[in-house]
């Protein structure tokens, strides 16, 4: 299975507020400071992906096709 | 048919004040990371954005139902452009000022991945005074102040934003002393001068006339 989507995170802007985690937990797991870490995201994720992207406080994250 | 659009211009106004409060109440909430297992922080954030397009819609009606009612001058133009109804214009205008800076506060939200934090987080800060503007606009517009059901709903809506200012200053996160301090004898002016304002204002007999309610319509009686 192709994986056609990646997240990528701003490590600066990131605060940890873990609200992406909560939305894609199949996705992003936090480590034991809060942080997430990132898998990539297969094509029925990419919507929720969109919206933890777009509801991020700090802005954080962004979606772009893998390479 | 003026008697139903009169009353859903009340009505929807005190429904969209409940829902100014409630956004303000849940932004709080996100900017002081209130929530976590129970309450998911993701849901939090769906319902600060959800209830201020909700509360879009009753403002619509709200600002329809008083264009086209009669009874109150009041035109098109009101509902975008400030202080120059015929209608109580400063109070009008008021609301008028509540509601253009709601617009751009939702526009520049759902477009804030293009805007960027920081200029999104600046213009978001006068979302606070975009809901004191709407309080004022509901005690100096509105023609029920002095009915004991909006005096509890408006005294509920400001104590409930009061407390949740208090916690948004008093939170934990990057101490900025100055900033608190600021904000902080800022909320005290507003809120004195709101107190003020209301007991010499609509609170006491009369203020339809002060306001600004032009000689024709039936309620510059003096109610």
């Amino acid at each position: 299975m192709t994986v056609p989507w990646r997240l990528r995170l701003n490590p600066i802007l990131c605060t940890g507020h873990a609200l992406c985690a909560e939305l894609l937990p199949e996705v992003i797991v936090l480590d034991e400071w809060g942080y997430p870490i990132l898998s990539p995201v297969p094509d029925e994720l990419l919507s929720l992906a969109r919206r933890a992207v777009a509801d991020c406080p700090t802005l954080a994250l962004a979606i772009e096709p893998a390479p | 048919m003026n008697g139903l659009l009169w009353y859903s211009t009340r009505a929807t106004g005190e429904v969209a004040l409940l829902f100014l409060t409630g956004v303000v109440v849940l932004g709080v909430l996100s900017a002081v990371r209130f929530g976590g297992r129970r309450v998911p922080r993701f849901v939090i954030a769906g319902m600060h954005r959800n209830l201020t397009l909700a509360g879009l819609g009753f403002l619509a009606v709200h600002a329809g139902t008083a264009i086209l009612d009669s009874y109150a001058p009041i035109d098109l133009a009101d509902a975008v452009v400030p202080f120059a109804s015929a209608y109580r214009p400063i109070w009008l205008g008021l609301g008028t000022v509540a509601f253009d800076t709601l617009l751009i506060l939702t526009v520049t939200s759902l477009l804030r991945t293009r805007i960027g934090v920081r200029r999104w987080r600046v213009l978001h800060w006068s979302a606070y005074a975009c809901w004191v503007t709407a309080f004022v606009h509901a005690l100096g517009t509105g023609s029920d102040v002095r009915v004991p059901v909006f005096l509890l709903l408006a005294g509920v809506c400001g104590a409930v934003v009061l407390a949740v200012v208090a916690w948004r200053i008093a939170a934990p996160g990057p101490r900025r002393r100055g900033l608190r301090a600021g904000a902080a004898l800022t909320a005290l002016i507003v809120l004195v001068f709101v107190i003020g304002w209301s007991a010499d204002g609509p609170l006491r007999p009369g203020w339809a006339k002060r306001a600004g309610t032009p000689a024709r319509t039936p309620d510059s009686a003096g109610r």
